[in-house]
């Protein structure tokens, strides 16, 4: 299974600036200084291997959208932010436009940074092709139908080409759909909101975004515990500092790099993946935050190490 | 998990020792906030003597975080010392050093909070 993130910021999907290239192209001038760069293989050489991450490249702007390849025709994905909009531009590039295709979504919940790419997913527009949109909320249909009507946006829903479903799960029980074994988690978020765990070839995958975990609440954490346990993966909500979802952002929905860390040490989950980044900060915020998570699973190991990675647009993870 | 107390004049020194953890944490919510109760402006201030904390998870900080609140609430000061190296790591991961004032000893913060306590500490 290889798991493809296409949007991973929170909220809002931002886009990086001309100030900000610029700050990266002075520190990347700065650091090669001095050095013998002659060929454009010694180049990028340098850029991939002596560069910080935040300085090479960037995490992305785009919101929710994770896509899980399982090796089959169809494709799943997991909210449609707008990493979607690339997400299917990707696939129109590689099959073209009269290629009919099906497409799995699993939808987090229905605020607006995780639909909003789906007005711009092209495949919405071509007729042949099937787009299933899972999620656990009852109004699921009439927010996609809302996000489209006049003064919102130009085109109707009605006037989409693709034969597009509504499937309702239901949180804890368990379904088999696309070649998956899915389960879907109730969680802690203004309107609610579902993680999912998804099962295949003995891999398991956790998708769990714009969540908020009390953990003083010992069932609760029982129970996440639970649904994480011994994950391959685990996509996971880190917007906020710890003090900040316990002070003043407590009840926004979210959760923390600390949290993601316990919560996946007590499952005994193989790898971490925080997501769902905070719009406001930088390439060097995120990778700063990435180095703290490291170190705080460092000094908290036990019999059990834990795998930590930050998400970005592009970021491909093989599990 | 051990919570227990000392006084010098206005100051209350309480000490937290073991591992808090999503387990405990209703019961270290229970044994600290009964010395939080006269923790007000002109009545007393609380120092946390951390030396013998070995670990706090979020459910621990999430305590230390109702604490501070109902302190500020009630102006008063409530101020944490001595953290072994591993707890003012994950103070600072989780940003609670921007929570609390940290000090080095139980002595250093006497002598920030009231000279009358500190005093008292070193048996005067």
């Amino acid at each position: 299974m290889r798991v493809r993130f296409w949007g991973t910021r929170g909220s809002l999907p931002v886009s990086i600036t001309a100030e900000d290239i610029k700050g990266k192209i002075v520190e990347a001038l700065l650091a090669a200084a001095g050095r013998n760069l002659s060929s454009r293989a010694d180049v990028e050489s340098f850029v991939e291997r002596d560069l910080p991450f935040a300085i090479s490249h960037t995490y992305g702007g785009n919101s929710s959208c994770v896509e899980l390849d399982i090796g089959t025709e169809d494709h799943v994905l997991c909210d449609l932010g707008t990493g979607a909009r690339s997400f299917g531009l990707n696939v129109l590039a590689r099959k073209g436009l009269r290629t009919p295709c099906t497409f799995h979504v699993f939808i987090s919940h229905l605020h607006w940074d995780h639909i909003m790419g789906f007005p711009f997913f092209p495949h919405a527009y071509i007729p042949g092709n099937r787009i299933v949109i899972y999620g656990g909320h009852a109004g699921m249909e009439e927010a996609f139908r809302r996000q489209h009507a006049a003064p919102c946006f130009p085109v109707d829903f009605s006037r989409l080409s693709a034969k597009i479903e509504f499937v309702q799960l239901a949180p804890g029980r368990r379904v088999r759909h696309a070649g998956l074994d899915i389960t879907p988690k109730l969680q802690l978020h203004s309107g609610d909101s579902y993680g999912y765990r998804f099962e295949c070839g003995g891999k398991a995958i956790v998708y769990s975004t714009d969540s908020e975990h009390k953990t003083d609440d010992a069932t609760a954490t029982r129970d996440v515990v639970e649904f994480f346990r011994n994950a391959d993966l685990v996509i996971f909500d880190a917007m906020y500092s710890l003090a900040d979802t316990v002070s003043v952002k407590e009840d926004w929905g979210h959760s923390s790099n600390v949290v993601g860390v316990e919560l996946c040490q007590l499952a005994r989950a193989r790898h971490l993946c925080l997501y769902h980044h905070e719009p406001v900060h930088s390439d060097l915020k995120i990778a700063s935050v990435l180095q703290e998570t490291l170190r705080l699973e460092e000094i908290t190991r036990g019999d059990h190490t834990l795998r930590i990675s930050s998400a970005y647009d592009g970021l491909e993870i093989a599990v | 998990m051990q919570v227990t107390a000392v006084r010098y004049a206005d100051v209350l020194v309480v000490a937290v020792k073991g591992r808090i953890d999503y387990m405990n944490a209703e019961e270290f919510k229970a044994a600290l906030l009964p010395y939080l109760g006269n923790c007000s402006a002109g009545r007393d201030q609380v120092v946390l003597d951390l030396s013998s904390l070995e670990y706090v998870s979020s459910a621990g900080l999430r305590v230390l975080m109702i604490a501070a609140k109902e302190v500020r609430a009630a102006k008063g000061r409530l101020v944490a010392v001595s953290l072994q190296p591993v707890v003012r790591e994950i103070f600072e991961i989780s940003r609670f050093t921007l929570v609390f004032d940290l000090f080095d000893s139980v002595q250093d913060a006497l002598r920030a909070l009231s000279p009358r306590a500190a005093a008292m500490s070193h048996g005067g």
